[in-house]
């Protein structure tokens, strides 16, 4: 008898895990089924804030990409880096005090969102385009913009292509399943075009395509057009159309449910264009401590308590500008003129000298 | 079967007398005749026309610096580079272990075992490696040696020692390689989020043949059972299992099993999901395997066990079982060799097993365009370790001469 009993068990484990298999069947792997579950982690985050869970794991888990050049990689010693990854590193050292208390839970494009809501991440860093369908059907919410992409177009220069007009029956080589892919299709119909699109799994399939003469041109976000021209055979044989066929406002997202959390990713973001805007860098934040400037003195935490309201201690941007650095640092260490990618700030310059970067005052 | 009737008549032949010297072979087999003469150098034209671009890119164009720039990276991924001791630790244990395993399995000093003794002296030729990786390796040659002497030492064959020493070995290596529970310290712990590369591909590998093997003959037994409760569950996990494809099983492990699970439940290691989801679909696969050689065991041996009045434990375990294993040995190995390189999909829900440090090596922008240098010799990393596998078995096939029964 024990032995049915035996074989009721295993007959019982065995039939949860089929029906766990059935239910993975029946739910596409795919991102919209995520927009049906978000029930279950609101719950969890009304009953423990995300910051309590966080502080109580003793490090913060950030979603982010393990494979884009300039946003996230890991580089030869194992260490993650990256712009992204910066952005992890200055939320942990706002909470911290200690940009090393992150961990990066690499993901793919698809499985992200449902990473962040099913509560193994904490914040979504992942060079996510803020789209409306994303903000609200997904339950996130996005923070500030902290890159402003745009999908361009890269053609050779002796093909004389300058509009998307010039592009009528040629082939375009583009990365399958991104928004890329879609938006190439809506502006090529808005504009009357017909082409044909050739599509590859990942950046390089479609880079080595385009080489080869496989497609006439190939189109991506304009910072992934630059880095991949500096490392093709001839880059000055190749040039980006002057066209941007889509907004892509890149930055971090969070859960529905959680203000307070959501606020505090803002204000880390927001302190970073601030420095900037002061001109406080990693460098110089120590001979700012005994400034009389009330603005900086807020941003400082020597006046007032703005962290506090976040609930973090009161020199909490202070740890993000001296152990992260400000918008520039972090801008020029991952894409600025001494990588090599030396893209041009263009869109992500301060307000002030041109661009869209402007942040609320701390007041 | 038709073989079983051949030996019986086949004669043992006397060894070839005849010996080639390099000139006598090339001329008996490439240049006999201006026809097959003219046909090898036709041939070596193609060949050379083909290649000629691989090698050219191979030698000029490739950027090979970035293999050894990564190489740590490649190897185990982010374990944590203090801890890097523990790693060689491990191996040293390996190469005793094995060594001792070998010597107690069998005294004959064979082919693959001079070969096997070569591969750390081999590796120390590598190029870019260091003094201290030289110095490692020479004491896993060291270690291994040891191991083999103190198998030898044992008065007798004992085959079950080696496979026990494997068992605890594999404990051992756990503990090694996970570590304390402290963040400091020659004993820190290192979570297996941070093991990657080759070391997280072999584990998953390893891991997962020797789980799903014996779960898998388990299961193909249950789908003969007699009992109608066990067959049913049998067939429906096999069943269910190899309908869907494996990455679906990945991605509900890594991502879907949280929102299952209750509120506070302990979150589960994510290098243990992978292995269970690998482990748990090549299980139905085995099973199946296993299940096509107990199905070629005659009747009569089942009524012959049962005869002797066996339980159906013994018959299955002295009777059924060698026989029916022996027979699948190529399938199986074909499964295994599936499996190693089926771990590559883990790459896909975000673990840094050997693909995975490839793509993210990719996106150092230092590196930017390596994608074929990079991808070339992880695919060769997965080609020696899968030959590997395919000789191993061979030389088992050869050993328990399956063709010949």
């Amino acid at each position: 008898m024990l032995k049915g009993k035996k074989i009721q068990t295993v007959g019982m484990i065995v039939s949860m895990v089929v029906g766990m298999i059935i239910a993975a069947c029946l739910a596409p792997a795919a991102v919209p089924v995520t927009s049906e579950e978000p029930a279950a982690p609101v719950a969890q985050t009304t009953a423990k804030s995300t910051l309590d869970i966080v502080k109580e794991r003793g490090k913060l888990i950030c979603v982010g990409n393990s494979a884009l050049p300039g946003f996230g990689f890991l580089n030869e010693a194992g260490v993650f880096s990256g712009f992204d990854v910066d952005y992890c590193k200055a939320l942990a050292a706002a909470i911290f005090g200690d940009p090393s208390k992150h961990e990066i839970r690499a993901t793919s494009a698809s499985e992200r969102f449902t990473v962040l809501q099913s509560g193994e991440g904490d914040v979504l860093i992942r060079n996510t385009t803020w789209t409306m369908s994303r903000d609200t059907d997904l339950g996130m919410n996005f923070g500030p913009t902290t890159f402003y992409d745009g999908q361009g177009m890269m053609v050779h220069k002796d093909s004389g292509i300058k509009t998307l007009q010039d592009l009528n029956g040629a082939s375009v080589c583009v990365q399958t399943g991104t928004t890329t892919e879609l938006n190439l299709a809506d502006q090529m119909a808005a504009a009357g075009v017909t082409y044909e699109p050739v599509v590859f799994e990942t950046a390089d399939e479609v880079t080595t395509a385009y080489e080869e003469g496989r497609c006439d041109a190939w189109t991506t976000d304009k910072s992934g057009l630059v880095s991949r021209q500096t490392i093709l055979a001839e880059p000055s044989a190749h040039e980006i159309m002057d066209v941007t066929l889509s907004k892509e406002p890149l930055g971090p997202a969070v859960r529905h449910g959680d203000d307070q959390w959501f606020d505090i990713v803002n204000w880390v973001v927001y302190a970073t264009f601030t420095a900037e805007e002061m001109g406080i860098t990693s460098a110089n934040v120590d001979s700012f401590m005994t400034t009389e400037d009330p603005n900086i003195k807020k941003l400082l935490g020597l006046e007032g308590e703005f962290c506090a309201k976040i609930g973090l201690a009161n020199d909490c941007f202070v740890n993000v500008i001296k152990q992260v650095g400000n918008y520039g640092e972090i801008y020029n260490a991952n894409l600025g003129p001494d990588t090599v990618f030396n893209l041009p700030r263009g869109l992500n310059s301060l307000y002030t000298q041109g661009g869209l970067l402007y942040a609320p005052p701390i007041r | 079967m038709t073989s079983a009737v051949q030996t019986a008549t086949r004669k043992a032949l006397p060894p070839p007398t005849e010996r080639y010297t390099i000139l006598g072979w090339l001329q008996k087999n490439l240049f006999d005749g201006w026809f097959n003469s003219g046909l090898t150098i036709v041939a070596l034209g193609l060949l050379y026309a083909l290649l000629r671009p691989l090698l050219n890119w191979a030698v000029n164009t490739a950027r090979w610096e970035v293999i050894p720039a990564n190489f740590n990276l490649i190897l185990r991924g982010q374990y944590t580079a203090e801890q890097v001791w523990r790693l060689w630790l491990a191996l040293y244990l390996l190469a005793f272990v094995v060594g001792f395993a070998w010597a107690a399995n069998t005294k004959i000093i064979q082919g693959e075992l001079i070969v096997l003794f070569a591969v750390p002296l081999l590796l120390m030729l590598v190029p870019f490696f260091d003094g201290g990786i030289r110095i490692n390796l020479l004491i896993v040659e060291a270690a291994g040696l040891v191991g083999y002497v103190v198998g030898r030492v044992l008065p007798q064959r004992q085959s079950r020692l080696g496979v026990y020493a494997l068992l605890i070995y594999a404990v051992v290596l756990l503990f090694i390689l996970r570590g304390g529970s402290g963040d400091t310290g020659a004993w820190a712990a290192v979570p297996t989020n941070l093991w990657g590369g080759l070391l997280l591909s072999l584990l998953l590998a390893v891991f997962g043949i020797a789980i799903s093997f014996p779960l898998g003959v388990l299961l193909a037994l249950g789908r003969q059972s007699k009992l109608p409760a066990i067959r049913m569950v049998s067939v429906l996990y096999i069943e269910f299992i190899r309908g869907v494809p494996l990455i679906s099983l990945l991605f509900m492990a890594q991502v879907m099993l949280q929102l299952f699970l209750p509120d506070g439940f302990p979150t589960i290691d994510r290098a243990l999901r992978a292995l269970a989801a690998v482990t748990l679909f090549s299980a139905a696969y085995t099973a199946e395997n296993v299940r096509g050689g107990l199905q070629s065991i005659p009747r009569g041996q089942y009524e012959a066990a049962d005869a002797l009045g066996l339980s159906t434990f013994h018959s299955m375990t002295f009777i059924i079982l060698p026989q029916a294993l022996r027979a699948v040995i190529p399938v199986l190995v074909g499964q295994f060799i599936g499996l190693f390189k089926d771990t590559s999909l883990v790459a896909l829900v975000g673990l840094f097993d050997l693909l995975g440090v490839a793509r993210t090596v990719l996106g150092n922008p230092n590196w930017l365009g390596t994608h074929q240098e990079v991808y070339a010799f992880i695919g060769l990393l997965y080609w020696i370790f899968s030959y590997m596998m395919s000789y191993t078995s061979r030389r088992i096939e050869a050993r328990l001469a399956v063709a010949n029964r």
